[in-house]
Parts: structure tokens; sequence; C-alpha cells
């Protein structure tokens, strides 16, 4: 594993998140759909991207939470948009080897007939590389 | 006039309804779908990573082959919507990406963000006019109350996707009204209904659209109506209640008095 300003580094890079534009408002946080359901908030991503823990960033739960519905993205007022850097964080752990959220061997207990075809593309997308 | 047209997967498979609809209302309003050969899934989910390339080509090509053919490039389901309009802001505005993507399609010209990405209803709202297709209603919607349901994808983020106010959008609502139906507005109609969440964690996708469903109905809408069938999917399936969910194509085509036409 990289050093922890490398991955920081790396996570502003794939994001194209500024962290340091953050005024610390919460409004992303605040209207996150998935706030209950994060151990690390959107408005903490920013702070440990700061802080250079990117380490607890990808083993969190909240990579695999985030719904990217761009809520905290379009009311961000200082254009630092947290679900880049949640996102970022996801790419980085599904970009390792043998790091899939989900396993195509997991898809036939997960069908139902009525599934869209959409429904199955997006969530490849989110959790396999 | 003829449009470029991008159905996308699920149109042909799952949403079909929601694609034939669309086809025999907008000949009854006088403009065509040509749909474009050859074209690929766009991946449901547009890929955010700066350096992210090769996820964002079937985007590209879909784009560059409605350049190809001077016209515009309309779309219907709104994660094809979503993905497909951000490539083009990407091609348009982004250097890097615009370059690293041309290296790869290796076009005789490349691809700039020419194309203009239309969603239907946009089709509807800003070609058409929605006066015109209330002059086009044979069978009006009277009474019905419809809550529009917008979801995350066709509104946000705003600064690119152009579509409405992304707080307090009105599209679907005048598209409601033109057909002779009374909109209901409840707060929850640009909330997220889950996404793709509802495949590994359905009681996470059941409690959001719950809440979208209970806000509609407490508001006084007796349907919803939708354009994205994943929106679809976890409110028919996801939700307690039974309020009825259709596309917008559906009510659409029924205004029309092309429905029957389509069930033939």
């Amino acid at each position: 594993m990289e050093t922890a300003a490398k991955q920081a580094d790396l996570i502003r890079e794939i994001s194209g998140v500024n962290p340091y534009k953050c005024m610390k408002c919460g409004k992303c946080s605040a209207s996150c759909p998935s706030y209950n359901e994060m151990d690390i908030k959107p408005h903490q991503f920013v702070s440990y991207v700061l802080h250079e823990d990117i380490e607890s960033l990808v083993n969190s739960k909240s990579i695999w939470k985030c719904l990217s519905c761009f809520a905290c993205v379009e009311r961000c007022p200082r254009d630092v948009k947290p679900g880049k850097l949640i996102d970022a964080a996801r790419q980085l752990v599904v970009r390792q080897k043998g790091q899939d959220f989900l396993l195509a061997d997991e898809i036939p207990e997960l069908l139902d007939p009525d599934i869209p075809q959409q429904l199955l593309v997006s969530a490849f997308r989110k959790y396999k590389r | 006039m003829k449009y470029s047209y991008y159905s996308g997967c699920t149109l042909r498979t799952k949403a079909k309804s929601l694609d034939v609809y669309a086809r025999a209302s907008a000949k009854a309003l006088g403009f065509e779908l040509e749909e474009i050969e050859n074209w690929q899934c766009c991946g449901g989910v547009y890929p955010l990573g700066s350096d992210e390339i090769a996820t964002k080509l079937s985007s590209v090509r879909a784009l560059n082959e409605a350049k190809q053919k001077g016209q515009e490039l309309v779309t219907m389901c709104s994660a094809c919507h979503h993905v497909i309009k951000r490539v083009n802001d990407d091609m348009k505005n982004v250097d890097d990406i615009r370059t690293r993507a041309n290296n790869y399609m290796q076009l005789d010209e490349p691809y700039a963000g020419e194309t203009t990405v239309l969603h239907f209803l946009e089709v509807l709202r800003d070609r058409v006019g929605f006066d015109k297709i209330k002059e086009k209603v044979v069978n009006p919607l009277t009474g019905k109350k419809i809550g529009a349901y917008y979801g995350c994808l066709l509104l946000r983020p705003s600064n690119i996707m152009a579509f409405d106010n992304a707080e307090n959008p009105t599209i679907m609502e005048d598209f409601i009204r033109a057909l002779g139906a009374e909109p209901v507005i409840y707060p929850y109609r640009n909330e997220c209904c889950g996404g793709h969440i509802s495949l590994k964690e359905k009681e996470r996708a059941a409690s959001m659209c719950n809440e979208i469903v209970k806000s509609a109905s407490g508001f006084g809408a007796d349907m919803l109506i939708t354009a994205c069938p994943l929106c679809m999917y976890n409110l028919n399936k996801n939700s307690a209640g039974d309020l009825p969910v259709y596309y917008i194509t559906e009510l659409l085509a029924e205004a029309l008095g092309v429905k029957e036409e389509v069930a033939k």
C-alpha cells in the first residue's frame, strides 16, 4: 500500500476535489439520504482527506452506502462536492485486485424477475471494477 | 423533425413500454425518434473519476454518431440521460478527458461536445412546446391527481444537467397540466429512491421509497409518474403502499389517443 500522503494525493487527483475550500457548514451531511447508515459522514470525508487518513476512508462502510444522488454535490456552497471524495475512496478499493464488493456468483441469489438491466449494470459499476 | 435517439438497455427489455409509448407519442406530435445504430450501454452510472476514460467511451460513440447525422440526441431513461449529458460536458469542457477519449476513438474528426443532448421531456418543453401538446390532447386526463417523481439523475448537478431548477422543478408539473391532469406538489419528489442499493440492501430502498410514496399520498396524489426504470422498479417493488406508478410516456400516449394503437 502506498504511503498516506501518496494516497491522499491520489484521492485528490481522482476526485478533482480541493478539500481546503471547505468551510465546514455541514450542508452535505444534512442533505445526505444515507447519513444514518454512514460511519464516516460526508463532511468528515473532507477532514479525513485533509489529515491524509485515507486508510480509514477506504475501510469505511460509507463508501458502499453513498447512492450517488448528488444532493451534496448540488448543495455544497463552496464547490467542494464531498460525494466525489466518497466515490474516489470507493474507486481506490475496487481498483485493487480481489476487492470487488459484489461478485458475479452472488447475483443469482439477488435476482428477481422484475429487476431492470439498469439496476444490474449500475450495481456492477459501483461495486466492482 | 428527426432526432437521433438513444434508447438504452432497459428500454429494450424490462421498460419496453417507456420506449414504445414514446415513439408513438412522438409520431402523433410530428417528430421522429431515429434510433442510432450499434449503441452500447451507457453503464448506468456516470464514472465520476477524472481519470475514468474507457467507461465514458460508449457515450462518446453515441454522441459522435448524432453529430455525424447533424441531429440532436434524445434520451429517455434518466440514467442514460445523466451519463450521456455529463460525458458530453466533459468532452466539451475538460481538456484532459477530451484528448484521452479521442486518442481511443481515432475518429476522422475529434469529438469535442458538439452534439446537443435532450431528454424526451426537454423535447416536449423546448422543441414541441407544452401549449402545442395541449392542443393535440384528445383524451384529457381530467380529474387525475398526479405526483411527478423526479428523483436525482435528471436534476443534479444542475450546473451540468441544466434540466430545471434542482430544488423546485416545474417541467413535469407543466407536462401533467398539458395532459389535462392536476399536478400534486410534494416534498419528496426530488429525493432519491435508493437507486442501485436495492440489489444488495432491499430494506434501504424500501425505507426511502416508503417515504416518497407516503409523502405523495399525503399530499393527495393518486398516482406517480417517472422517466426512470430503476425508480419505477424501486417504487413498485420496494414500497409498502399501492400507489400506482406510470411512465411519463404511457400517460402522454393515453392523452394523445395513441395508447390503444401501441397495444395492438
